[in-house]
């Protein structure tokens, strides 16, 4: 299976996206998303399906859920030897599946629940997260046949080549309850057939679905690259989420400023804002300008206790948000809504740059 | 009569039928082309002295008039062409340098006219300026490593200097003296009123020109004429200038003919003298020493103004761009080889430095791989002909660009390539009265501001073709650019894909 990305091979890709988030942190089973999604279909041709879940390891909340694919038996010794090196691994299992009739060529699927070696963290003066990241990013880099596609606590990305409904079956994700959802249904214009290129894209806790096709990628990617990401996928999700992660937990942006960064107001709406207003969000378009992104997008970023949907500035992707008691739901179509909420408090389509941000109840999301 | 050895390039041809004896080219003429025959009642001329200007030829109210490449042709030879030839007769002569001007004529590569722009089909919908926000608004100056808050948690908005552009367009630096006041004034004016800047070049600020002060760079260079306190607090930005594409390596020389009483106050030196600058600046003999210029500069003028950088696109310019942007300079200024000048040596004008878009590609890549891209901001010049080369070296990496020849030629210049006689018929690269009150500012300047102008929606358009709508967006996306006709070494150190590969 050619790699994304290997080869200069760049996959431009339009898709479906939903997502679904219980305010009071109420666990929801994973059907229901999948019904989601489901009726997107003709959004998706089956190159591609995947699936974020937040708080569906609560036995495990304080390890890092290693999601991995293995090509083979041979990346899956060499990675765990390297993570047995840099991890107390408290359990390890493959990932749950069963036979589906349109999900075949299957890679390894592992998944692993683990805390970085204090030692390691301390030679190399970094916190947990920076460790984790630089390990993700190792791993993908340098190991070849592995790939490491969740890396958060208490949170997990489920993804393959196929239909995302027959994707969400595959991985029986009706025996999990989680809090907050994701999922994506893929259109690549072109044939990948490889399962690390569907989406979500994970890093940490921050799993990005999108949809669209950014035409300031380049831009993005060579930006971003200067801080010691490796956007090895050439997608347009990998270098969307390396940016949150740079600007949210690197830079300690909050979520409202980091929107202000990649779907920046543009300078005429800025002239007419208050003076403060005026001075901080020329600062961020200035600072990181680099990071702006520009062509369609449409995004569901889910991170540990919220989620954010943003379109880019001028809504060139169709995005319905809505409400229902402590309940919200962000998806390409209202459709996707409707058929598991009929009975809508509250349903609008949000405005270009404008970001739609759900968070648990009495808890603030993570400056940083 | 002692042999001539040499035969002119070019030949006036008039057309006799035409022709009203009016005399206009003959008054035209600073060459003195052009004569009344009193005998045969008709004007002659002397091709020799001819430097195809093509003043007279636009002036000729009956169009009697047009020049030719002549067609006297030395036994042909590719090695030793008929221009060698006449080079060695001119030196063997004279046993001086060989003297020109303006940007290298040679035909080398045109790195721009090798790579083509993209646009969005179907996955990705293309963008109307006409009808949706096309942002060309551009910020120099070092930005911020990281996000410090206040108390309050708001973000502390502080920053170093910068300069705000509406458009990614400024005028190079031209000096007071290679070209004229009337020159200096339309460039000033256009930059005031299309919110850019232009640069004063090395020859001071007249003192009519500090009111357009906001919308001026102040360049230093090596022989530090007309800086003093009052000039560095004038401008926007402060420029030291290292180099320049035209002719690397060496000082500027400007004849004393050019140093008239206006030009020689300016630059504080006495009238009629050679202004000869340095090839180094004698107190920067390396980049620490650099440094301590650029801090020097900054002390002077209370840390309020960006200060500027300019070097040539030399061999090792990736090294030496990254080691000015660890020097506390806010930005890079890249020239490349075929940039323009008002006087340098033939040889080194043509045979010194490297293109700029390879510099460029170079440059933009060695600071990203180091990390400190964001450290400094990158502006090139030296050969932006066309709006379509702005668009490619923003892709390439470029916050901005610099224009000199493509301003002058608005201006009326025909690249005739002889600014340093002083003797320009279009009143632009020259001192003398009776031609510099030929170019009338107000009508100069509105040239400057219409080209702007013209090119800034053509930059818009194709950005919006692009899917693109801000330049920053643009900047340094590689993806947009695909190569024609270019090597491996060369689509490598472009760092662009050949035309007609996939993304990536």
């Amino acid at each position: 299976m050619l790699k994304e990305g290997s080869n200069g091979f760049r996959n431009p890709s339009g898709c479906a996206i939903s997502g679904i988030f219980s305010k009071s942190g109420r666990r929801i089973p994973g059907d229901k998303i999948i019904k989601s999604i489901r009726i997107m279909h003709e959004r998706s041709n089956g190159l591609g399906g995947g699936f974020a879940a937040y708080g569906i390891y609560p036995e495990f909340k304080d390890q890092f859920a290693f999601h991995i694919f293995y090509d083979h038996v041979k990346a899956k010794e060499e990675c765990e030897a390297y993570l047995r090196n840099n991890f107390l691994i408290a359990f390890q299992s493959e990932i749950p599946t069963r036979k589906h009739p349109n999900i075949c060529e299957a890679p390894l699927i592992w998944r692993y629940f683990a805390q970085p070696i204090e030692a390691r963290l301390i030679e190399r003066e970094i916190d947990e997260r920076e460790f984790v990241s630089r390990v993700v990013t190792h791993v993908n880099t340098y190991i070849a046949g592995a790939y490491i596609f969740s890396s958060g606590k208490d949170v997990g990305v489920f993804k393959a080549v196929g239909y995302p409904e027959d994707v969400g079956e595959f991985y029986r994700l009706e025996e999990y309850s989680g809090y907050s959802w994701t999922a994506h249904g893929r259109y690549p214009t072109n044939t990948p057939g490889w399962w690390g290129g569907a989406h979500p894209f994970a890093l940490l806790d921050y799993t990005v679905v999108h949809n669209g096709e950014i035409s300031s990628y380049d831009a993005n990617r060579r930006f971003i690259e200067m801080f010691g990401y490796k956007c090895s996928l050439l997608t347009d999700t990998e270098v969307i989420t390396y940016i949150i992660d740079y600007l949210v937990r690197r830079q300690g942006l909050t979520m409202e400023e980091t929107a202000s960064v990649i779907a920046a107001p543009f300078w005429s709406v800025i002239a007419r804002k208050s003076e403060e207003e005026r001075r901080q969000l020329t600062f961020l378009r200035n600072m990181f300008a680099g990071l702006l992104i520009t062509g369609p997008f449409s995004i569901i970023l889910g991170f540990s206790g919220g989620i954010m949907a943003l379109n880019d500035r001028l809504k060139l992707r169709s995005m319905v948000a809505g409400e229902k008691g402590d309940m919200a739901y962000v998806a390409s179509e209202e459709s996707a809504i409707r058929i598991i909420e009929p009975d809508l408090d509250r349903v609008w389509a949000p405005s270009g740059g404008e970001p739609v941000i759900f968070t648990l109840n009495g808890g603030e999301h993570k400056c940083r | 009569m002692p042999i001539n050895y040499i035969y002119p390039d070019y030949e006036v041809v008039r057309d006799s039928s035409r022709c009203i004896t009016c005399r206009a080219c003959e008054r035209q003429c600073a060459n003195e082309v052009h004569s009344y025959d009193l005998e045969l009642k008709c004007m002659v001329s002397d091709s020799m002295n001819c430097v195809d200007c093509q003043r007279c030829v636009s002036l000729c109210p009956t169009r009697a008039l047009k020049i030719e490449k002549t067609t006297n042709t030395f036994k042909e030879n590719a090695n030793w062409t008929q221009s060698l030839i006449t080079d060695v007769y001119r030196q063997a002569e004279s046993g001086g340098m060989l003297s020109t001007s303006m940007g290298n004529p040679n035909p080398l590569p045109v790195y721009w006219d090798r790579m083509l722009i993209n646009a969005s089909q179907v996955t990705n919908p293309s963008i109307d300026p006409l009808r949706e926000p096309m942002e060309i608004k551009t910020f120099l100056g070092r930005k911020p490593e990281k996000i410090r808050r206040d108390e309050n948690g708001r973000i502390i908005t502080e920053m170093s200097p910068q300069l705000e552009l509406n458009v990614p367009i400024m005028f190079s630096a031209m000096s007071f003296g290679s070209i004229s006041y009337n020159a200096h004034e339309s460039l000033a004016r256009a930059a005031t009123k299309l919110g850019t800047l232009y640069n004063t070049g090395e020859g001071g600020l007249h003192q009519d020109f500090y009111k357009y002060g906001k919308n001026t760079i102040v360049q230093v260079a090596s022989g530090r004429f007309g800086v003093h306190k009052g000039y560095l607090d004038a401008g926007a930005a402060i420029e030291i200038k290292m180099g320049q594409g035209a002719k690397p390596g060496i000082g500027g020389h400007l004849p004393g003919a050019k140093i008239t009483a206006e030009v020689a106050r300016t630059r504080m030196i006495p009238e009629g003298t050679d202004a000869i600058s340095p090839a180094p600046h004698h107190d920067i003999y390396s980049i620490e020493d650099l440094r301590q210029l650029v801090l020097s500069l900054k002390e002077a003028t209370g840390y309020k103004k960006p200060v500027f950088v300019k070097i040539a696109a030399v061999h090792n310019v990736a090294a030496i761009a990254s080691g000015i942007a660890r020097s506390g300079a806010d930005v890079v200024v890249i020239d490349g080889f075929r940039g323009g000048t008002g006087s340098a040596p033939t040889r080194l004008r043509d045979f010194v430095g490297i293109p700029i878009e390879l510099a460029l590609a170079s440059v933009d890549q060695r600071l990203r791989d180091e990390g400190i891209r964001n450290n400094v901001s990158l502006v090139i010049g030296g050969s932006v002909r066309s709006s379509a080369d702005v668009v490619k070296a923003i892709a390439l990496g470029a916050d901005a660009v610099y224009i000199g020849t493509g301003a002058l030629i608005a201006l009326g210049c025909h690249l005739c390539r002889s600014c340093h006689t002083g003797k320009c018929n279009w009143g632009i690269a020259t001192q003398r009265p009776e031609l510099v009150k030929r170019l009338n500012p107000n009508v100069g300047y509105q040239r400057l501001v219409n080209l702007v102008t013209a090119w800034s929606h053509e930059i818009k358009e194709m950005m919006g073709g692009m899917g693109i709508n801000s330049i920053e967006a643009l900047r340094g996306n590689r993806l947009m650019l695909r190569g024609v006709g270019l090597t491996e070494t060369e689509l490598r150190v472009l760092g662009i894909k050949y035309a007609g590969e996939i993304w990536s």
